[in-house]
């Protein structure tokens, strides 16, 4: 967009928003909105200390773990899923319904199945982020273009080549794309995995300062949160584009 | 002027000699109700090309990857070398229509994919690879990617993965059929020297009765529903009359009308 004929930066649109913030919160209309400058400075006190800084700690390693299940397990089952009929037609039900089932009452089940502690956040987490990913992979493999495939057949491929050389690769720009979209599934499912299961992580901290009407706190750990997600899933997105160039071609 | 012999009918059956190096015995295949290919039988002669010549729909695509082992037939048996094809093998290379190229892979890889796949070394691989790229006339664009190439360019990627693997039979299904038409002459020239400097059997599937009549040394016509070989070309008057001649050989224009004539009433 251009402004008096500048060109202006990628989401300055943000300022605008951000000076709306700045002033509904002076006109005092609530304490849950505390004006814009005073979250951001909160956010600078906040960072160092050492409760910040475990909760960060905790949340980025049930994310990560989460994230490297999902992926591990999803990509493959999705895969064999677009290869093989009879996996399809078994797993293809279940996909599709935890795709759009409210996970987060499945969470106190995860619970009392495995316990109160750092296993049941990873657990909700890959749960958050896994079917997408499989369903997009599968969605990857179904488009691949047949000849590529009798092609590897032709010159002899086994089946583990076939995997790996044609069919991760083909389907690539789709698996990314679910991966991306299964990263922010995962942000949603960590934080509400801490908030129910175990008061751990920054789901203690909006515990914490909900609780105890630190709104300044609490929006400036959102805001670090929503920043993270957002830089994670643009990452992605930076990658999708690097490897679409041939996703339109094959 | 020397007639080309023409026999009305498929030969009868002998036992595989020696000089056929492909032979299709009795083939059929049903896709459930439909009936592709009956009881087919055909002879590809060692270091010939033969082309399957018909209109769509006439299984021409079906028997070469019947050769190929890509599809099973459903009674009947393909005999490479006297020996009975259960899958695809490394006797045989195979040029899709569409170029089946890896578009994430530059040309270098793509040609070298075929040997990949064998296991051989990469330093071995790539310097085969290269031969073939320089020998199809892509010298300086190893680094290049398929979607950066013109359609002609890519189906010379393919037939440089095709020969580097040096496989005795070459299938060629369609080749020409996606690139444009000056490129597709070029082609068909280039073709003509690849027979005669390689020693392979050439299997050649094309829609364009000229350039069946052009490239071929043996023409086999099939015709639909279901499919049959119907006559068995050999135009032996026009080769060897150099590149340039040929499409001006009175032979050459008698078999294209003769093949029209006889495919005429098929084509809707």
């Amino acid at each position: 967009m251009r402004l008096f004929g500048y060109p202006l930066p990628g989401m300055s649109s943000l300022i605008l928003w951000g000076l709306l913030w700045e002033i509904v919160g002076r006109l005092d209309l609530t304490f849950f909105l505390p004006p814009l400058t005073e979250v951001v400075s909160t956010l600078f006190a906040v960072i160092g200390t050492p409760a910040f800084l475990k909760a960060l700690t905790e949340t980025a390693y049930a994310f990560f773990a989460g994230v490297f299940f999902a992926v591990a397990i999803g990509i493959p089952t999705g895969i064999l899923m677009g290869k093989s009929r009879l996996l399809d037609e078994l797993l293809l039900p279940w996909v599709n319904m935890f795709l759009s089932a409210p996970l987060t009452a499945l969470v106190p089940v995860l619970m009392v199945l495995f316990g109160f502690g750092m296993k049941a956040i990873i657990i909700t987490t890959t749960l958050f982020a896994i079917w997408i990913i499989i369903l997009n992979s599968r969605a990857g493999v179904l488009q691949i273009n047949r000849s590529l495939v009798e092609m590897a057949r032709s010159y002899g491929a086994t089946p583990l080549d076939a995997f790996f050389k044609i069919y991760f690769w083909a389907a690539l720009p789709e698996i990314l794309g679910g991966v991306r979209i299964g990263v922010i599934r995962a942000v949603k499912g960590v934080i509400i995995g801490q908030l129910l299961i175990s008061i751990v992580g920054f789901g203690a901290l909006f515990e914490l300062y909900a609780n105890n009407f630190l709104m300044a706190h609490f929006w400036a750990v959102l805001v670090v949160l929503f920043a993270l997600a957002f830089t994670i899933s643009e990452f992605l997105a930076y990658l999708e584009r690097r490897v679409s160039y041939y996703a339109a071609k094959r | 002027m020397a007639m080309s012999q023409i026999s009305d009918a498929p030969r009868p059956i002998r036992e595989p000699a020696p000089e056929n190096a492909v032979v299709a015995r009795n083939v059929s295949k049903h896709y459930g109700p439909v009936e592709a290919l009956r009881d087919l039988t055909l002879e590809f002669p060692r270091g010939q090309l033969t082309s399957l010549l018909g209109p769509s729909g006439c299984g021409k695509t079906t028997l070469l990857k019947i050769i190929a082992g890509l599809l099973e037939p459903t009674s009947g048996e393909i005999l490479v070398n006297g020996e009975q094809v259960t899958g695809p093998g490394p006797d045989r290379a195979f040029v899709f229509q569409d170029f089946a190229l890896l578009p994430w892979a530059n040309v270098m890889r793509n040609v070298a994919f075929g040997l990949e796949l064998r296991g051989v070394a990469r330093s071995e691989r790539e310097a085969i690879a290269e031969r073939y790229i320089r020998d199809v006339g892509l010298a300086g664009f190893e680094d290049s990617y398929p979607h950066q190439l013109s359609g002609g360019m890519r189906q010379r990627v393919g037939l440089a993965r095709a020969l580097s693997v040096d496989a005795q039979v070459l299938l060629m299904d369609e080749p020409f059929s996606a690139v444009d038409e000056q490129t597709r002459r070029k082609f068909q020239e280039d073709l003509l020297a690849l027979v005669e400097n390689e020693n392979k059997t050439f299997i050649f599937v094309t829609h364009s009765i000229e350039e069946a009549v052009y490239v071929s040394d043996q023409i086999a016509i099939l015709l639909p529903r279901p499919s049959r070989v119907s006559e068995i070309i050999r135009p032996s008057g026009i080769r060897g009359k150099g590149a340039d001649n040929i499409r001006r050989d009175p032979e050459y224009l008698d078999i294209v009308d003769r093949i029209w004539a006889s495919l005429r009433s098929y084509v809707e």
